[in-house]
């Protein structure tokens, strides 16, 4: 409270209790319109074909109520809090914890997934979770070098993702084709279809590039649906091959990886190979972003970033620039595809919509757009909160929605929300990411 | 030559609905310069709304079909306006000074809040209303005996359009709100310095838009007779088609846009395949964006360095 009256461009605030009262009374008739109807009448169709509604002024009554009280805790969070630009002092320990974990926790989270499969070996949950986990994690560092290092908004990332995953289905159900030869394909496809899809968009910028992605990934979705002689249409590809460890089979067959060894066949054998392969696709990703940040494309990415007109005038070729991007990212949603697609051993449509796009958007950007780290545990927070709704499916994306508008307004720079230069004079300076002005990209 | 004279009619009710969807796009892009992503949800939201209203009113007793519209119009387009408010007041508002993709990714979150509120509110399946606006009148018999139908409805659906044209570009060339959203949509920092209230008028765009939104909802409501929670993404997308199309941040460019998007969907349903009539639409946009970047009464933008 004295923080708000100690500075007089913030004294216009009230803050006494009848304002705060007022505030709360407001939301809480505001909420009453709003859902009187959606919520205080419930439709159905009935058993005759026409619509029936029945009443639920008790859950209305709750609702708003809950508006109510809410927007008092608000209030009053608010004004402990203080202005939102005050600087909060953190105490000098809490600095020096922060910056220990800061140095520590990305090798110790890598030792820790290496380990994941020794640790969890009886549990086939856990490990399948894990799975899905590093999946968007590489999914998260595909797209992060679209848009958090080149700066350009892909809504449709999903396309790729499906391209890759139909590449590996068609060619290994159709040809026979394996795993192993069929990775680096899906890649080129999924990479080609980037090219193709980034050539002709260079021209846009910021939300008419979001708006086009998006409808590009709608388009490939709708056409997987409606190709049913390739794609088998809703129905999906079933009956994919599982990977094999270059050519070894790691079933209960004769020639399978158990029977070679000499050891006892598990079926946990196949999750724990699947745990490495993704692990190992992700840093492999990874690795191959941080080496192409040093590299002169890198740089002009994040140059382009920042500043395209900039970046024109110091003589950078936009139109690879953005299409080098497009293509990397690509590929690495492909290669995450052709992933899915050996693990799920079915593919669908229903996999590759927008709701799946959105979620690796919301990674990237949880994770604080260009930070590797951030990404990894931007995937870890939302796969394990979406698993916290696993009883509530339809809660899920309502609960989902919420908290990306939240995360906007709270930090829209993501949890970690600096950016390390990877050019400097003399010393290494982390930047705060609210210094850095987003260009058009 | 019936047969097309059809599809031309059908095509412009469809298209009216896409235009009044598009008008809410348009006027927001031009006053904040963000995509509303969520403005088809709003739409989605009007027509549940107006479904629901429609119920309530017929269970009271009310017979008559005018005063059911009408009150059922009202409720719609004044609950959706509030949504449209309340939407920018919580998502939109604390981002508008922040970095530039951050209303975008707020307004994607909203979209699907709002989806999943009225799946989780109102169920996941279809729900059907029996046709409330009945009869029409046989332009032409054919001699195959294909005879081109004009429906009551349809009738409505246009009419109301125009009426809803005619109003708004009255309110937004001749009354102080309208002069005041144009000068936000020019300069908001001059406009502010003149006394203009930038907070008050950008709510009151995203009202108005959503007012409108509300009416595609009912007419949608009446003209298919059916309302579901996902209905709103793909109707958005169209409409976002139409307003590029008719250049952005042009009120009439929005309108001819809605028509065109309306006129090309029903064709291509009619002619060459349903399946793929999305795929159409979605093209469009992707060539409209690369060929004609401002649409067809757009201004081009000047890039100010």
């Amino acid at each position: 409270m004295s923080a708000i009256s100690a500075r007089p461009s913030h004294a216009a605030q009230p803050s006494g209790s009848a304002f705060i009262l007022k505030k709360a009374l407001i939301s809480a008739a505001v909420a009453l319109v709003l859902f009187s109807l959606m919520i205080g009448v419930r439709t159905e169709a009935g058993p005759q074909g026409g619509l029936i509604y029945w009443t639920r002024f008790g859950d209305l009554a709750a609702l708003v109520g809950t508006v109510f009280g809410g927007s008092i805790i608000i209030e009053l969070l608010r004004q402990w809090w203080g202005p939102v630009d005050k600087e909060h002092i953190v105490p000098k320990p809490v600095q020096a914890a922060m910056s220990f974990a800061g140095r520590w926790l990305a090798p110790a989270l890598l030792v820790f997934a290496f380990l994941v499969p020794v640790i969890f070996y009886n549990q086939r949950y856990i490990l399948d979770l894990s799975i899905l986990v590093l999946t968007y994690v590489m999914l998260g560092w595909g797209l992060n070098v679209v848009v958090g290092l080149a700066g350009l908004l892909d809504l449709g990332y999903v396309a790729f993702y499906a391209v890759g995953a139909y590449s590996y289905a068609l060619l290994a159900t159709n040809f026979g084709l394996s795993f192993w030869v069929c990775l680096p394909l899906a890649g080129i496809l999924a990479a080609f279809w980037g090219v193709l899809l980034g050539f002709p968009v260079l021209r846009l910028r910021g939300d008419y590039l979001a708006i086009v992605t998006l409808a590009f990934g709608e388009i490939i979705r709708l056409v997987i649906i409606n190709w049913q002689s390739l794609t088998g249409g809703p129905n999906g590809v079933s009956g994919i091959p599982r990977p094999t460890l270059f050519g070894i089979p790691l079933d209960n067959s004769d020639d399978g990886l158990a029977a070679r060894l000499g050891i006892d066949f598990s079926p946990t054998h196949r999750i724990v190979f699947l745990f490495y392969l993704i692990l190992a696709m992700a840093l492999l990703t990874n690795w191959v972003t941080i080496r192409l940040r040093r590299l002169p494309i890198g740089r002009a990415w994040e140059a382009l970033r920042e500043d395209e007109v900039a970046c024109r005038a110091l003589g950078i070729n936009v139109t690879t620039t953005k299409l080098t991007a497009f293509a990397t990212g690509a590929m690495f949603g492909g290669f995450a595809g052709a992933f899915f697609a050996t693990r799920q051993g079915f593919i669908s449509p229903e996999s590759f919509t927008f709701q799946e796009s959105a979620l690796v958007l919301a990674i990237v950007v949880l994770g604080g757009m260009g930070s590797q780290l951030g990404v990894a545990l931007a995937a870890l927070t939302m796969i394990g909160g979406f698993e916290l709704f696993r009883g509530f499916d339809q809660y899920r994306m309502l609960v989902f929605g919420i908290a990306m508008v939240l995360l906007m307004i709270w930090r829209p720079r993501g949890l970690i929300g600096h950016r390390a230069p990877t050019v400097f004079l003399e010393r290494n300076q982390a930047i705060s990411s609210d210094l850095v002005k987003e260009g058009h990209g | 030559m019936d047969y097309f004279a059809q599809q031309l009619i059908n095509g412009l009710v469809l298209g009216s609905i896409y235009g009044l969807i598009a008008i809410g796009y348009t006027m927001v892009y031009g006053i904040v310069g963000m995509i509303n992503f969520a403005h088809g949800d709003i739409f989605m939201i009007g027509g549940f709304i107006a479904m629901i209203s429609f119920l309530v009113l017929v269970s009271l007793g009310l017979t008559a079909i005018p005063l059911i519209l009408l009150i059922v119009l009202l409720v719609s387009m004044v609950i959706t306006a509030l949504y449209g408010w309340t939407i920018e007041r919580i998502a939109y508002r604390p981002l508008r000074h922040s970095f530039r993709l951050a209303p975008m990714l707020s307004a994607i979150g909203m979209s699907f809040v709002l989806t999943n509120f009225s799946q989780v509110s109102q169920g996941a399946r279809v729900k059907p209303v029996p046709p409330i606006i009945t009869g029409g009148y046989t332009l032409h018999e054919g001699p195959e005996g294909f005879a081109v139908q004009l429906s009551n409805i349809q009738i409505v659906v246009v009419l109301a359009t125009i009426v809803l044209l005619a109003v708004f570009t009255w309110l937004v060339s001749r009354t102080r709100l309208g002069r005041d959203m144009r000068a936000c949509e020019q300069d908001q920092t001059m406009a502010s310095l003149l006394g203009v209230d930038v907070d008050r008028t950008i709510s009151m765009t995203f009202v108005i838009g959503a007012a409108l939104a509300a009416v595609a909802g009912m007419m949608y409501l009446l003209y298919y007779g059916l309302v579901d929670f996902f209905m709103g993404f793909v109707a958005g997308i169209k409409a976002f088609t139409a307003a590029v199309l008719g250049g952005i941040g042009s009120l009439p460019g929005a309108m001819l846009g809605g028509l065109a998007i309306g006129l090309i969907e029903t064709f291509w349903s009619a002619y060459f395949s349903v399946e793929y009539k999305d795929v159409a639409a979605f093209s469009i946009l992707i060539v409209v964006l690369i060929f004609m970047p401002t649409g067809l009464l757009g201004r081009p933008e000047v890039e100010k360095v």
